[in-house]
């Protein structure tokens, strides 16, 4: 991503990995996420798969620094997530489930205020550049509750990378998007991966993962059951690994 | 931080202007409460003595109340709050910038009351608008300093709507008194400024002290 | 438990039981008579229910500032003897005020700001029992902020007093302060201390409970 926001260079957190080691999560008695423990690079896409309640949401909070594990750690290159500075969150993108999006405010309008909270010194600009890229220029002054899911998906996708992070999060970004939209936020992601950033994907939809994921981390009740370096035929992946227990 | 601040009071006006639902809402239900106070109180057509000072600062609270809640409830839809958390500016700025959001709106809401309350109450509020404009922003303030960072730190707790007045109320017990006291002190007939200004030093100090502490605090508070 | 803990219970205990003698030795009080012997346990709550309050309230920055649990349960555990002490004083102050001065209430400065102090303690235990997960951390805000504000209450409500003098007026009681005070002090101490220990002890149990089950899950790994 060309745009970058303007930061001081010692305060630049850059890094070119993401260590997930040991992490564990638990509410009260629920543990949702247990002693998980992966790797991604630069240039990588990783999914996160699993059934409902596999912890992938969870895992991703503690990615986005939302959520501080119980234990282990979760390492951005050097720098540790619980000694991390606030300009970390500079260099991260979370696309959630509820698209962080004001209804009442115009796409544009939406854009150039999260450019600016990224400190970015040319927000209207930077939200321009895209719109352009969303395909949304001419529904650039719209309310966003006007918007369809596909459009309001592709609003949240370009708001979570308006700062040009080096990791992006997203939570069953695939959810309401027809065929078209979901092969252009496709397309998006591996241009994002060959430009050498981090995505970290949680999906339910093994189908449009298909041939996409770099690097599958499959989730079982908070525990990562296996990983799978290009995975292929992910489907019957899926059911062998994290069904294969319950088969006879 | 002030400029992320800066840029979410802009974004919070902006909404507000498309919708103006917060303004409306707040501002009628200030309207309702001093009416609802009228036919209770006023008898023969008569006020009850210093009653008007009460009862404005009551609807404030009240309002202010309910206008924390809904400015909350917004960012809790499509977890925008979320979204501000994970922006790289310190967290407390997200609070300045709610803060001063909020601020404007129920001073905005005060500007109406003040007449309001001196017409139906025949109150002598208006007769030193300078003093009286000093105790009502800095007990604002105050209010809505304690009301912010608790209306925040409720947005993901279950009952937040009933947990706000029960945390509110008994932490803004000063305000209200000072408030009260320092506008009934103002309409006396002889203005004894002696005790207005140290009501209003006491609701200064209270503003300066918990402007801090819940800058300190939020951080720690808001995150899990 | 501690090995200190059942020896000093039963001292407690006897002290509290010898204490309706110790009191009843105490010399008469000339204006109130047998009446104002309640103060021998009213002013010791009173004591307490500060000293609970102070105790919740430094836990909290200390929760708050490390992240580390043990802080959070004594601060759990001050606030429900905050809210406890509180009780007893507010109780026995009215039972007093009525004997002596014709009134249960009276709005004097010192039991008004105790009664806001003891609502917020209050509001600090519905936070924590209707919070929902999470709510520990919002605890710990609100104690903090109730600790700060004990002193603008208190002046607030002082100085709205005095503006508007009571029928009937509070008396500056001299009290010798005799064997009797202080053997009541010391019971409360202690019974404070007891609590406080016994209370923190159940949470921690707890913790470890549930510890032992979240554990449970590694083990079938």
């Amino acid at each position: 991503m060309s745009q970058r926001a303007n930061t001081s260079p010692d305060l630049d957190c850059d890094f070119d990995r993401v260590a997930v080691e040991d992490v564990s999560r638990h509410f009260g008695r629920r543990r949702a996420v247990s002693h998980v423990s992966f790797l991604g690079s630069s240039g990588t896409i990783v999914g996160l798969l699993g059934p409902n309640g596999a912890g992938k949401s969870t895992l991703l909070a503690l990615l986005a620094t939302i959520l501080r594990a119980s234990s282990g750690a979760i390492r951005y290159g050097a720098i540790e997530s619980k000694d991390a500075p606030a300009a970390l969150r500079e260099r991260i993108g979370v696309l959630g489930h509820d698209l962080f999006l004001y209804p009442e405010l115009t796409a544009r309008e939406n854009l150039v205020f999260f450019a600016g909270l990224y400190g970015n010194d040319n927000a209207d600009g930077a939200a321009r550049a895209a719109l352009d890229r969303a395909g949304l220029a001419d529904r650039a002054d719209d309310p966003v509750s006007s918007f369809s899911r596909g459009m309001r998906q592709r609003v949240a996708l370009e708001r979570a990378l308006i700062h040009g992070p080096r990791l992006l999060l997203l939570d069953e970004p695939f959810t309401g998007l027809d065929e078209t939209s979901a092969a252009a936020l496709i397309g998006r992601l591996r241009g994002l991966r060959d430009s050498g950033a981090i995505v970290i994907l949680a999906t339910h939809d093994l189908d449009l993962a298909e041939g996409l994921l770099d690097q599958a981390v499959f989730l079982r009740d908070g525990r990562r059951v296996e990983t799978v370096s290009h995975p292929e035929g992910l489907r019957s992946t899926y059911r062998s690994i994290v069904f294969g227990a319950s088969q006879p | 931080m002030m400029r992320v601040a800066w840029l979410i009071v802009r974004k919070d006006l902006t909404v507000e202007v498309r919708s103006r639902e917060i303004a409306y809402t707040t501002l009628f239900f200030a309207v309702s409460c001093v009416l609802v106070f009228a036919f209770a109180l006023v008898r023969d057509g008569r006020a009850p003595e210093d009653g008007a000072a009460g009862i404005l600062w009551i609807a404030v609270m009240l309002a202010g109340n309910l206008t924390l809640g809904r400015t909350f409830e917004r960012e809790r839809q499509s977890e925008t709050l979320r979204a501000l958390l994970l922006g790289p500016a310190p967290r407390a700025a997200v609070y300045v910038g709610k803060l001063l959001g909020i601020l404007a709106l129920l001073i905005g809401a005060e500007v109406a009351l003040v007449p309001l309350v001196a017409l139906l109450f025949q109150a002598r509020l208006l007769a030193h608008p300078l003093w009286l404009s000093a105790i009502l922003v800095s007990g604002t303030v105050g209010f809505a300093a304690v009301g912010t960072l608790f209306a925040a730190m409720l947005v993901r707790a279950r009952s937040r709507d009933v947990l706000l007045p029960v945390l509110l109320y008994p932490m803004t017990v000063p305000v209200i008194i000072a408030g009260v006291r320092g506008t009934a002190a103002l309409m006396q007939p002889d203005l004894e400024v002696g005790v207005v200004q140290f009501w209003l030093a006491l609701l200064l100090c209270f503003d300066a002290v918990f402007v801090t502490l819940a800058l300190w605090t939020f951080e720690a508070v808001m995150t899990d | 438990m501690p090995k200190w803990f059942l020896p000093l219970a039963l001292v407690c205990g006897l002290m509290f039981a010898a204490s309706p003698l110790v009191i009843a030795s105490a010399d008469y009080e000339s204006t109130m008579g047998l009446v104002q012997k309640i103060f021998y346990y009213h002013m010791p709550s009173a004591w307490m229910f500060l000293i609970s309050a102070i105790v919740c309230g430094v836990s909290s920055v200390r929760f708050l500032v490390t992240g580390d649990h043990r802080h959070d349960r004594t601060a759990l555990a001050a606030a429900e003897l905050t809210v406890l002490f509180g009780l007893i004083t507010l109780v026995t102050g009215p039972l007093w005020a009525r004997r002596a001065w014709g009134t249960f209430w009276v709005w004097d400065a010192r039991t008004t700001s105790s009664l806001v102090s003891w609502m917020i303690s209050w509001a600090y235990l519905i936070l924590r029992r209707y919070g929902g997960p999470g709510s520990e951390n919002l605890a710990a805000g609100l104690a903090i902020f109730g600790t700060a504000n004990v002193a603008f209450i208190y002046v607030s409500v002082n100085y709205w007093r005095t503006i508007h003098p009571a029928t009937t007026v509070v008396p500056k009681l001299p009290f010798s302060m005799g064997f009797p005070l202080w053997f009541c002090v010391a019971a409360f101490t202690l019974l404070f201390v007891l609590l406080l220990k016994l209370r923190v002890r159940v949470e921690e149990q707890q913790a470890r409970v549930d510890e032992l089950y979240l554990s449970l899950d590694d083990f079938g790994r």
